[in-house]
């Protein structure tokens, strides 16, 4: 059975996927970096890696983190709230 | 020492909220912030927005954000509400209450709760204009003044 990662968009990134979430197969190794740039070249997202921070799992971490298969996911763009 | 932290889609009712503030009887400072939906930005008017809001992530922020307030500026209370979802012009986005022995902890407290929310819980704002366009707010400007 092949791994899976969940991805959930928020706010520009949503806008620009056309999704709030969606299942990417995971490849051994890859890291939350890599997916994201991979995304970001499918759908065009108006960010770039540095301009967003990572989420695994409903937790901040870094561009680094190695996936696991059933992880969530999240990309998240500069905050503005308040 | 109290918590109340929350991402509501209800109205936030800031005399409501007024009332049921506890009382810690060695509290004699209390200080609250509410943030208001205001109708320009950047010089656009603005008619109303939308908050969404990663609310697993954003209560556990807001949550550690708290805690830090707390410790460091010796509050006994800190509450912390923040809307998502359609807000009009007006309209209560964020409310923040510390209380704490002395005024001057509870301004700061209430201070910091406030500006480390805005720079780090997952809550993102887009704005609808007059001219009938509207975008996802980026502001990396400090506003802090």
């Amino acid at each position: 059975m092949k791994s899976t990662v969940g991805i959930r968009y928020f706010a520009v990134l949503r806008d620009a996927a056309g999704k709030a979430s969606e299942d990417i197969p995971l490849e051994a190794g890859q890291s939350a970096g890599q997916l994201f740039t991979m995304l970001a070249e499918r759908y065009e997202f108006p960010l770039t890696q540095a301009d967003v921070r990572f989420a695994v799992n409903d937790e901040f971490t870094s561009k680094d983190h190695i996936l696991n298969g059933g992880d969530t996911l999240v990309f998240i763009p500069p905050v503005s709230g308040g | 020492m109290t918590i109340d932290i929350a991402i509501l889609d209800r109205p936030l009712i800031a005399d409501e909220l007024r009332r049921t503030l506890p009382l810690i009887p060695d509290c004699g400072g209390y200080v609250s912030f509410e943030g208001h939906i205001r109708n320009i930005n950047h010089g656009k008017g603005v008619l109303r927005l939308e908050y969404e809001t990663y609310d697993a992530l954003a209560v556990k922020e807001l949550g550690r954000i708290a805690a830090e307030a707390a410790e460091r500026f010796r509050l006994k209370f800190v509450r912390a509400l923040h809307r998502k979802g359609r807000l009009e012009i007006g309209e209560p986005a964020v409310i923040v209450q510390v209380l704490s022995r002395h005024r001057g902890e509870a301004f700061d407290g209430c201070r910091y709760v406030i500006d480390e929310l805005k720079a780090r819980v997952p809550i993102w704002k887009k704005e609808f204009y007059d001219d009938g366009t509207s975008s996802w707010t980026q502001c990396h400007h400090d506003h802090k003044g």
